[in-house]
This record gives C-alpha cells, sequence and structure tokens, in this order.
C-alpha cells in the first residue's frame, strides 16, 4: 500500500462556496409557518431565535442552507426554520449531513443534535464526522438528560443522578462532549450557553465562518426533566465562579481576574491558581489556533462533570485542516476533467474494455 | 503455441473443469485466466468460484481449498456445470474435498509434489492414494488420473531466473494452466499478456511465470501421460461484441451506466463486506464519471450518506450483503418516508448473523420485502446472470428515479463472483432515467381575505407514478423540511392525523404497486404450449433452472419457465400465468420465501425446491424433481434418461 500526497485546499471560508444574497433578510424570512412545540421555558427556544436571528447576518442564499437533525426534543429545530430540511433517524443525522455536504459544495450544511442522539445512538457517526473533517456545523444541545422519552439519564449525566431509569442513581461514567471531540482531532471545538445569545451568535459566527467540522456544544436548560442544571453558570451571583471564559490570545482568568489557569507540570494538564499567587506571564494564554489540541483537551478537563459548579466556556479550538468533502470533490473533479470524450462516449468505453471478440 | 498439436485431437462438446488447491496457490486467478482463454475463443460458459471466508486458512487443509470451476461448451450453457470432467488438484486436501463430486471416468490431475505425509494426514488421509493407483479397490480406481509433479518441473523450468524455492514454486498454477491450455487448445496469447502486464514491475517473477505457464504447455504437447487433447468448438452466438463479465462488474458498470442515463452523479455509500466489496473496489475507479465513493464508518453511516446525498440531487446508492442490510433497515425506512431515491444492493450470501460470508444464497428476499417496521413497501429487482446484474442495476435505478423510492437490488455471491460471456449493449439502446426536478411551485391557496398565492407542497404527487416532486436544495422557493414522521398528504408537514395516517399508509403502497403498469409482461418459456407445470424463479436460479427444464424437454415432457426480475411489486400478468399451470414448482435457494409470498398472493399451490447449502442447485437433481412433478400432474411415469430428440439438436442435454 503506498500513499498519495492529497494538495492541501488552503485556508477558505466554511461558506465560501455557497451563494449569497444581495438582499438584507430578517429573522421572519428563516421561520417557518410551523408552530413551536417544545415545553414552555425550553432552552431550545432562545437557540431557535438566536439561529434565527444570526442566519440572516449569513448573508447566504436561504435556499442553499440545509439543517439536519436526528431524533429527540432539539431533533424538532429543521421544522421551524424556512430553509431546505431533513428530520433523520436517532443519531444519523452526521452521515446524512456528510452525504449532502460532499455531494454539493453550494450547500450551507447544519446539523442539530442532543447529548442522546450525538454521543449515545450517534457516538460512531459523530466521532468520524469530526475525524474526517467534512464541512458542516453541528450545534450539540447537552440538557444532560433524555427529554424526548421522559426523563432517563443521557451520556452527559452526572454519575448517581437519580432518573426514570436510575432509582438507585446512575452508575454510567459521563461524557465530556468537548473532551471527546477533541480526542477525535476536531478542527473547530466550542462550548457556549443556550441562555446567552451574544456568546452563542458569536460562536455560530465563527463556528460558520470554520471551513470543516464545527462541533459547538451549547449548555441547554431542560425545565421539565432536568431543571437548575447550569443554574451555576447561569446565575448572576455564581456565574463568575463558575464560567472559565476562554478568548482566544488572551490569559485564561475567571472570578473576576482572582483565579487563572497555569500548566501542571506535574500531570502535564493545566491546574486553577489564585492569580495573586503566580505571576501575571505563567498565566496561561488561550491559544485555539494551535495545532495540537494536547492544551485545549487539558482544559476542557476542568469541566465539572458532577454538578456544574464549573467549566471552560468559549472556542477550545479553531485549526485548520484539509476538508473531506472538498478533498473528495477534488478528486472526482481531476479524474472529470481529465477523461475525454462525452460520457456517453466513455460509458461505451468502459463496457467495452477488457478481452473482447465479436460475433458477425 | 497453438494449433501445432501433434497428437490425436478429440472432439468434445463441452467440458467442466475445477481447479482446486490451497488458498495462497492461486487457483482464482488460474480459472480466471483459463476462463478469459475460452471466452476469447469463444466458447459459451459460466463459471464458480469456490472458496473459504478466511484469507489464508491454515494451509493443506481441507477448509483451506479454493477452488474455480468452470463450464465452457460449443453451445448455449445456462451453469457452471454439477459435476467436473477434470480436477486438477494441486494438494491431497484439494483432492479430498472434490473427488465425491466428480463422476466415473473423470479426469483427475494431481500435483504429487504435496503428497506429502504431513500433507496426507492434514487432509486426513491414512495413506497416500496415489500409492493404491492400479490397486483393486482403489479410492482413485473409478479416475482417470494422472500423477504429475508439477511443481518439481515448474522449479526446475523456471530455474534460470534465479529465484528462491519457495517464489520457484508459486508459478506452478501457471504450469498447471499450461498444460490445460494444451489440452483444450485454449489461446495463450491473452494469457501472456496478462502476465506482462501484472508482473512488470517484477521481471524474473514475470519471466518465471510465463515460461512454466509455457512449460505446462509443452508438457503437454511431449509427454505421453497425455495421449488425447480435446477440441471444443466456439459456440455459435447472436453477432456482437462480447466479453466475460463477472456479477460484481457488471452491477458496477451498471451504476456507472445509470448515473450517466439520468444525468445524476452517483454517490456509493458503503462499508466493506464480502462479497459486495468488490463493488466499492470497482466504482472508485470511476470518478471520472462523477461517481464519488464513500467508504463509510459502518453500514449505517453508508446508507445514511447515500440519502443524504440523493436529497441533495445525486443518486444514493448503498451496497452490501444481508448482515449490512440488517443495520441499514431503520434508514431504507427513512427512505420509504421521505420518499427519495436509493438503491440499496445486498449481495446475498449465507445467513443467519455472518452465516457463510463467501457462498450464495437466496435467504433475504423476505427481509428485503418485509424487513422495516411499519407498512414500508420496497420494490425488490433481481439479476439472473452475471451479465445481467448491468441491466437490473439500470432499471432498479429506472424505479428509484421515477417513483422517488428505495429499491432492493437483491444479487448473490454465485452471480457476484461468477462470470459469463456479456453481449456489451448498445449504449444509445440503453433507457434513458429523467429525473424531473422540482422547479416551481405546485399548489395554489387561497387566504381567508381572498388572496390568491401559490406555494410548494413536497408531497403533492404525479398523478401517473404517485411520485412526489423531487426539490433539490439550492432550488429558490421550494425550501421544504422533510423527515421520518409521518406526512400530511400534500403539504408534508408532520400529521398525527388518523385518517390522513390511514392515507399515507395506502398511498405508500398504492405507489409501489404502480410500478407494475411499467414491467413489461413476463416471457413464458413453454415451447409445446402444452405444459402442466411451471418452474418459477428469481436471482441466479435462471441458470439451474433453465438446463434443468431443457433435460426434461430433451426426455420428451413438457415444463415451462418463468423467471422473475421484479419481486415487489410483480408483474401484473403472473397470477394469470401461474393459474395456467396445474403445477407451480419454485426452486429457491432458501427455505421457501418466493412460495411463501406466490401462495399468499395468489393463492397458487406453489410446491417448493429448496436447497441451502452455500451452493447453487444442480440442474440434474433439479431436472428430477421438475420430472417428479410432471409425472404426478401427466399422470406418466417420467423417465429422464431417455432421449426424444434428433440427434443433430445442440441441445444441452446433460449440464
Amino acid at each position: 500500500m503506498s500513499t498519495e500526497q492529497l494538495p492541501f485546499p488552503g485556508l477558505r471560508s466554511g461558506v465560501e462556496d455557497v451563494p449569497t444574497n444581495e438582499d438584507a433578510q430578517t429573522a421572519k424570512e428563516y421561520t417557518s409557518d410551523q408552530e413551536v412545540r417544545w415545553c414552555p421555558g425550553c432552552g431550545d427556544y432562545a437557540v431557535l431565535k438566536a439561529v434565527q436571528g444570526f442566519l440572516p447576518q449569513l448573508g447566504l442564499r436561504r435556499e442553499n442552507i440545509v439543517f439536519v437533525s436526528g431524533i429527540g426534543c432539539s431533533s424538532r429545530f429543521p421544522y421551524y426554520l424556512d430553509t431546505y430540511g431533513m428530520h433523520s433517524i436517532h443519531g444519523r443525522a452526521p452521515s446524512i449531513a456528510t452525504g449532502i455536504a460532499t455531494a454539493r459544495e453550494d450547500l450551507s450544511v447544519w446539523v442539530v443534535t442532543g447529548d442522546g442522539d450525538a454521543l449515545s445512538i450517534g457516538g460512531n457517526h459523530l466521532i468520524h464526522a469530526l475525524r474526517r473533517n467534512v464541512n458542516m456545523t453541528i450545534l450539540l444541545f447537552n440538557n444532560r438528560i433524555y427529554g424526548l422519552t421522559k426523563g432517563q439519564y443521557s451520556p452527559t449525566s452526572e454519575a448517581g443522578k437519580i432518573t426514570k431509569s436510575t432509582p438507585m442513581g446512575s452508575v454510567d461514567h459521563p461524557f465530556n462532549p468537548v473532551s471527546l471531540a477533541l480526542g477525535a482531532e476536531a478542527s473547530f471545538v466550542a462550548r457556549t450557553i443556550d441562555s446567552d445569545r451574544k456568546h452563542l451568535t458569536s460562536v455560530l459566527s465563527a463556528a460558520a465562518a470554520h471551513r470543516g467540522t464545527s462541533l459547538v456544544e451549547i449548555y441547554q436548560n431542560c425545565p421539565i426533566f432536568n431543571d437548575g442544571a447550569f443554574d451555576a453558570i447561569k446565575n448572576n451571583d455564581t456565574k463568575a465562579d463558575a464560567i472559565i471564559p476562554l478568548t482566544h490570545g488572551e490569559p485564561i482568568t475567571f472570578s473576576a481576574g482572582t483565579k487563572g489557569l497555569i500548566r501542571d507540570s506535574q500531570t502535564g494538564g493545566v491546574k486553577i491558581v489564585e492569580t495573586a499567587d503566580v505571576d501575571a506571564d505563567a498565566l496561561l494564554v488561550h491559544d485555539a489556533l494551535n495545532p495540537d489540541p494536547s492544551q485545549a483537551f487539558a482544559i476542557s478537563r476542568l469541566t465539572e462533570m458532577g454538578y456544574l459548579n464549573q467549566t471552560p466556556i468559549g472556542i477550545f479550538r479553531q485549526v485548520s485542516r484539509p476538508t473531506y468533502d472538498d478533498q473528495a470533490r477534488a478528486q472526482v473533479a481531476s479524474a472529470s476533467e481529465a477523461a475525454p470524450g462525452t460520457p456517453t462516449e466513455r460509458l461505451a468505453g468502459l463496457i467495452g474494455s477488457g478481452d473482447t471478440w465479436t460475433v458477425v | 503455441m497453438t494449433g501445432q498439436q501433434s497428437k490425436q485431437v478429440k472432439q468434445l462438446d463441452r467440458v467442466i473443469i475445477r481447479f482446486a488447491g490451497d488458498s495462497g496457490d492461486g487457483m482464482q486467478l488460474t480459472g480466471d485466466r483459463f476462463t478469459s482463454e475460452s471466452a476469447v475463443f469463444g466458447n459459451d460458459l459460466m463459471t464458480l468460484p469456490n472458496f473459504p471466508a478466511e484469507i489464508r486458512a491454515p494451509q493443506g487443509t481441507i477448509p483451506g481449498v479454493s477452488s474455480f470451476q468452470v463450464h465452457f461448451a460449443d453451445h448455449d450453457i445456462l451453469t457452471a456445470g454439477d459435476a467436473p470432467d477434470v480436477l486438477v488438484a494441486m494438494n491431497p486436501a484439494a483432492l479430498k474435498a472434490n473427488l465425491a463430486d466428480l463422476p466415473k471416468g473423470a479426469i483427475i490431475i494431481v500435483d504429487t509434489h504435496d503428497f506429502t505425509t504431513r500433507n496426507l494426514t492434514k487432509a486426513g488421509y491414512d495413506a497416500n492414494p496415489l500409492d493404491a493407483l492400479g490397486d483393486a479397490g482403489s479410492a482413485l480406481g473409478e479416475f482417470a488420473v494422472h500423477a504429475v509433479d508439477l511443481t518439481g518441473m515448474t522449479v526446475e523450468a523456471v530455474k534460470e531466473f534465479g529465484l528462491s524455492r519457495k517464489d520457484a514454486a508459486r508459478a506452478k498454477n501457471m504450469f498447471a494452466l499450461g498444460l490445460l491450455s494444451w489440452m483444450y487448445g485454449r489461446p495463450t496469447e491473452s494469457t501472456t499478456a496478462f502476465l506482462t502486464k501484472r508482473f512488470a514491475r517484477v521481471p524474473d517473477i514475470r519471466d518465471a511465470n510465463i515460461t512454466a505457464f509455457k512449460a505446462g504447455w509443452n508438457f503437454g504437447e511431449t509427454t505421453e501421460s497425455f495421449a488425447v487433447s480435446y477440441e471444443i468448438k466456439p459456440a455459435p452466438q447472436q453477432p456482437g461484441t462480447y466479453r466475460n463479465i463477472s456479477g460484481n462488474l457488471a452491477l458496477a458498470y451498471g451504476l456507472v451506466a445509470a448515473g450517466v442515463q439520468s444525468g445524476l452523479p452517483v454517490f456509493l455509500g458503503t462499508y466493506p463486506i464480502t462479497p459486495a466489496s468488490d463493488i466499492l473496489h470497482e466504482l472508485s475507479k470511476h470518478k471520472s464519471f462523477g461517481v464519488t465513493t464513500f467508504q463509510a464508518e459502518d453500514e449505517i453511516a453508508g446508507v445514511g450518506a447515500a440519502i443524504g446525498a440523493s436529497f441533495a440531487g445525486s443518486l444514493g446508492v448503498t451496497s452490501t450483503s444481508g448482515p449490512g442490510v440488517a443495520l441499514k433497515s431503520e434508514a431504507i425506512g427513512l427512505a420509504v418516508m421521505t420518499e427519495l431515491p436509493l438503491l440499496v444492493v445486498n449481495v446475498q450470501r449465507g445467513g443467519p448473523s455472518t452465516g457463510l460470508p463467501t457462498k450464495t444464497e437466496q435467504a433475504d428476499l423476505l427481509q428485503a420485502m418485509f424487513g422495516r417496521n411499519g407498512e414500508a413497501p420496497v420494490p425488490i429487482v433481481a439479476p439472473q446472470s452475471p451479465g445481467d446484474c448491468f441491466a437490473a442495476a439500470v432499471e432498479a435505478a429506472r424505479i428509484a428515479v421515477t417513483y422517488r423510492t428505495p429499491v432492493f437490488l437483491l444479487s448473490d455471491g454465485y452471480l457476484a463472483n461468477g462470470s459469463e460471456p456479456w453481449a456489451i449493449p448498445d449504449v444509445a439502446d440503453l433507457p434513458v432515467i429523467e429525473p424531473r426536478f422540482a422547479t416551481e411551485h405546485n399548489h395554489t391557496k387561497t387566504a381567508p381575505d381572498g388572496t390568491v398565492s401559490t406555494e410548494f407542497w413536497p408531497y403533492l404527487r404525479d398523478e401517473e407514478t404517485l411520485a412526489r416532486p423531487w426539490a433539490v436544495p439550492g432550488t429558490a422557493g421550494l425550501e421544504n423540511r422533510i423527515g421520518g414522521l409521518e406526512k400530511g398528504e400534500g403539504h408534508g408537514n408532520i400529521s398525527y392525523d388518523p385518517a390522513n395516517h390511514d392515507l399515507m399508509v395506502r398511498t405508500r403502497q398504492a405507489k409501489i404497486d404502480r410500478i407494475a403498469e411499467s414491467i413489461p409482461p413476463l416471457q413464458v418459456d413453454d415451447p409445446s404450449g402444452a405444459a402442466k407445470v411451471c418452474v418459477l424463479g428469481w436471482g441466479s436460479t435462471y441458470g439451474p433452472i433453465g438446463a434443468a427444464a431443457r433435460r426434461v424437454r430433451k426426455a420428451g415432457f413438457n415444463v415451462a419457465q418463468v423467471h422473475l426480475r421484479h419481486l415487489n411489486p410483480f408483474p401484473k400478468d403472473l397470477g394469470e400465468i401461474l393459474r395456467r399451470y396445474d403445477k407451480v414448482l419454485v426452486p429457491e435457494m432458501n427455505l421457501g420465501q418466493l412460495s411463501m409470498l406466490i401462495r399468499a398472493r395468489y393463492l397458487v399451490d406453489a410446491v417448493g425446491y429448496n436447497q441451502v447449502n452455500g451452493m447453487p442447485i444442480k440442474a440434474a437433481q433439479l431436472a428430477e424433481a421438475v420430472g417428479a412433478l410432471v409425472a404426478d400432474a401427466e399422470g406418466t411415469p417420467v423417465d429422464l434418461t431417455a432421449d426424444l430428440t434428433p440427434a443433430t439438436t445442440a441441445q444441452e442435454v446433460s449440464e
């Protein structure tokens, strides 16, 4: 077996080949005529509003945007957007989106999924989409519970959680979606919060501009089955201590600057220190563009896996590497361009190839 | 080397040769080359490769035996043959594994080199059967055995190239091929050209193989062990240009053709699985036709990506075998619900579960028919011979695109790996497939205030086909959402309305039933018009059924044959045709799956002839079953050994 040096397409925007719209668009244009049927108070409403408000800013032709979802509460999302959309089957949205994105360079492809859909039944497709780096944006709504099936624990629920299916407490160890994505060598990994529209929109904007698979974990409250799961990062009196904000190029500090991150020489990871105890230049400066995902991974480990009292929020990693779909299309294009004659002539040549004989 | 034979030449009308050896002995290649030589020569032929699932099964053992059977004739033949006239056995295990299939008087050529105590023990022989040749009661006494040191002679012939003994011995299959090529007067140029190309980068190996091949030929020519050679004249064929083709290759070409004929880019989403992987390998070579091949992380992702590509305006295809279909079932249901074109190629193998990966079976018919939750009808198309996989693939694509539906294409391991001469079709004669993408609004609505406007309804159907519009992303004004939840008729929005669900279930079924309007009438092969027994088949049993029918007719009895390309929906005239006959026999490589469908659908008392041993049905055995049914129907004894047809008729008898 030998390997071929593949051309690197260079730095391009995630929506570079998608036709743009000259006229200004409104959120209303992106709103379908279907009644939204999430529970009152569901975090999904906020995300829907943010996306409907954000898409006009993208300035793409509406007919060139496709939303694909799996199964779960959040997967109803495509019905409420007046773009092309498919509400598919449980866990498989990344694979369907891979087909769409590979077949068409002129589409902006979005996947809407949840913690059960993406990390449990569809875990395999998620990691493989991330490793291939197919040009699409995955919005992973993480409410740390199964909502549509009425309240069983999910693969991101904390250990010990008491749910309908775990009356004595869950003995499952949860996934950290950001760590998982970084482990799969995802090229864009971010985490944001349903209720912080400004941050959510800024992350969506960066994700859409990224060429490759962008994974955006959105902490989303389920008011029915897991209410308050994110209170620590939402309440004004606690969030400064609970959120570790990540901004590329800036030292990572929180708790009003009193705490910060430094490298932990003993573990090779990072640890939290009182900023007063260290020199300012010892503080870790966030580098989302670092080709080596180790530091981003180390930061992701600061996520509290029990009740969420502490979590990094922001863009963990944003690096450029070739996308599967660009390369697959380039191979088809170069083979097509090199081939002489019409398809019909070439078909006749193909089926008539090899050892033939003629009977007259 | 051709045409210079100095020995006696005997005329034969057909021969069945089986090359058998260890998995690493190159028997598939040997058979393949002999087949190509025979095809170029102009014989009609059919082949049956048979190999273990293991890439290198334990050397020298019976499970490690790999074989290739080729049946070639001076007339039109239908099967790879029941019993070999010639067995080439490269080791004791190959001899032992195949001996029971040989008729009395068969020729056996054995490579004595591997008949060592160790190999004999591995094969389960207490004593060397070659030692007893000529003794009364010898296990090989009924056969014409040629015990030849093929390996030794090969090593001797190629010693000038300085290869290691092991490398030199590996050319023994070419020595055997040379010998057989001499025996049957095969043209040798194509094999020499093949070896020259295949080993272009390793000149010593190339030269050794070519030399071994020639040495094998010369050995046959000069040795006294082989007193006669044989001549099998070319078979009369319809005018046209031919090539030899395997089922998987023809199927892959058919998919390329479907792309060209529809103007759609072909997108294959798949996961490697025996015996379907060659379709992926072949299609991956044809990117110049706009074909994209996606080797997914699993079977589900393969079909998922194909569905996504179809949604985006490609011809989505997924290829697999039975275990893969099991994994894809939910996604196929999604394609039923979203009414998107999708080809699901199932190259059937022995089941259930992992089953027999390299053996053939037809036991996935009911899986294709019913293997989804809910009422989820899927059309089914089946090829009947290796070359027919081409046309069947184009037909499956026609149905998928025209009716916006997933379609099963049920091939099997025998078709996939077997080969036959194929009349290369004229591209101008291939059907044109019209995608007819939706481009504009299709529904007029009136607002409460009387304002009239237009909109797009993704489930408003074509009156003739009941197909829904295929609106591809990028088409302005047709933005719409589809999915697995039940659709409201017409507008396509989610609907939980009971009456709507009942209507939609019936409509999806009616759409599939409607396909029958586009299927040509069945061809009934009933030469006398007086048959009381009809043999109904589908898929790769076409050959054995046809050969069995010939035997029965040759003995002076009447039998009709009908073969189904479309398993769902059935052709409109099938019920009426079956009712014309007193008895209907359905031979299948399963426990009676088509029989069950026929009995349920037409209340016809179909009788099954069922074999599930991983091998094609044998014509002679099937003929006996047909004969028994004819005897029953006609009320007369049936003796198939009689030959009531004029001797001059070149009809195949003993196939």
